[in-house]
């Protein structure tokens, strides 16, 4: 794995003078993610908190190819681009090797692009998508999305008389691409920067269509105090509620062991979208919470076991 | 009816933008604290290079050194400072450093 001296002699390809919120954690996992890989890259787009800031008319961060054309066909689009490559690869108009990344956030992803990325994840297009999971729809006012934890406050599940922030679990989405078969699914964190650039490295290796789900943290819509960005990331790995792991060809591996899993509430506290489950009469709702985060950390570590 | 549809190749492009031309919009004037360094305390890790979001931390890649901050760019959030593991940068109010 490329070490961070290593890194630094690499070309910037996702570069300054985005708009992105100060300390967002999408704009640490779009470096990381391009740093990571040194072939030629094309990179696909969802709608979202990324593209948006990214791009803002005539800007581009983007020192690459970049294609973006809406919310929900980030992997269809890509599909087409990486078909067009192996056609034109065929004819031997290229014989460059490229890298096809797309990213989207949850929403893009969890929510309304999730038919594209099943087909292209069926269909098997040689590319790697990055969900970049703030846990709601940052972009357009803090909606609550299927990635969002449970408990949540956000501007569709608002905490009040009438019920306490979001009502459902998050659907387990890496599973859901663990159901297709494909070579390669992780989840990571922009918070251990050798985790997601070492998923990174595998994942594009692979000759087919990989899959990694990245905890994005939010300044504004979870809100944390900027700076703490990739701590907070890294208290959601050592509390369990967001596990480091990888799938390869089926097989579950940890890719980090917290020394000691600490309690929902270390993440909690430093996020106003929780407060509330922090008062007393919230107590259930927080031992719900914790138990099921015990359950799928005990499940997930039989799978790898396994 | 009957009229000839239109290929792919009349259809209007979209809009295309100049690759990495962002580098244009300065986002320096965002920030309320900046990061400041003590060279003394800093080990040249490059923990600080790596976990900026604005990619304004300027490092000497062929000395293995820490450069400087480039205010031009820094939105001044903090992640820097934060996970600097020698204290090495300190983050103080922007306003008091333009004096
Ligand atoms: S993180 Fe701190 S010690 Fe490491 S290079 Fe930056 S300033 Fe120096
Ligand atoms: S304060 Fe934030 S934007 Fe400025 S150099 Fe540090 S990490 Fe980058």
């Amino acid at each position: 794995m490329a070490t961070l001296k290593q890194l630094a002699k690499r070309e910037e390809r996702f570069v300054s003078g985005h708009r992105l919120c100060p300390g967002c954690g999408a704009g640490l996992i779009a470096r990381m993610v391009m740093l990571a890989i040194e072939k030629p890259v094309i990179v696909g787009n969802a709608t979202g908190c990324l593209e948006v800031a990214s791009t803002i008319f005539p800007y581009s961060s983007w020192n690459v190819p970049w294609v973006h054309s809406a919310f929900e066909n980030v992997s269809a689009s890509l599909s087409g681009v990486e078909a067009a490559y192996r056609s034109l690869k065929k004819q031997g108009k290229i014989d460059e090797d490229v890298v096809f990344v797309a990213f989207g956030g949850d929403g893009g992803t969890y929510d309304i692009g999730l038919q594209s990325l099943s087909g292209a994840a069926e269909r098997g297009h040689k590319m790697l998508y990055v969900c970049y999971n703030n846990q709601a729809y940052m972009n357009t006012g803090v909606q609550r999305s299927s990635a969002t934890s449970k408990g949540a406050h956000t501007s569709t599940s608002p905490v009040g008389k009438a019920i306490p922030g979001k009502g459902q679990f998050p659907k387990d989405l890496a599973s859901i691409m663990v159901a297709h078969n494909i070579p390669y699914v992780a989840t990571s964190i922009p918070g251990r920067w050798n985790d997601l650039v070492n998923k990174v490295e595998k994942a594009v290796s692979f000759n087919g269509f990989t899959f990694i789900d990245v905890l994005s943290p939010c300044r504004l819509g979870w809100p944390h105090e900027p700076s703490i960005t990739m701590e907070i990331a890294r208290l959601a790995a050592e509390t369990c509620i967001w596990p480091l792991y990888e799938v390869v060809e089926g097989k579950y591996r940890l890719t980090f062991r917290p020394k000691e899993k600490k309690p929902i509430t270390e993440w909690f506290k430093l996020q106003r979208r929780f407060a509330h489950l922090l008062k007393p009469e919230n107590q259930p709702l927080l031992e719900e919470i914790q138990k099921e985060v015990d359950t799928k950390w005990e499940a997930l570590l039989k799978k790898c076991e396994g | 009816m009957g009229d000839k549809k239109t290929g792919w190749k009349e259809l209007p492009e979209g809009d295309i933008l100049e690759g990495g031309s962002s580098l244009k919009f300065k986002t320096g004037n965002w920030r309320n604290r900046r990061p400041v360094h003590i060279l003394d305390k800093c080990i040249h890790c490059f923990i600080c290079w790596i976990s900026c979001p604005d990619n304004a931390v300027r490092v000497d890649s062929e000395a293995g050194k820490f450069k400087e901050f480039d205010y031009d760019y820094c939105k001044g959030c903090g992640i820097c400072a934060h996970e600097c593991p020698t204290q090495a940068i300190e983050m103080v109010d922007e306003q008091e450093a333009e004096k």
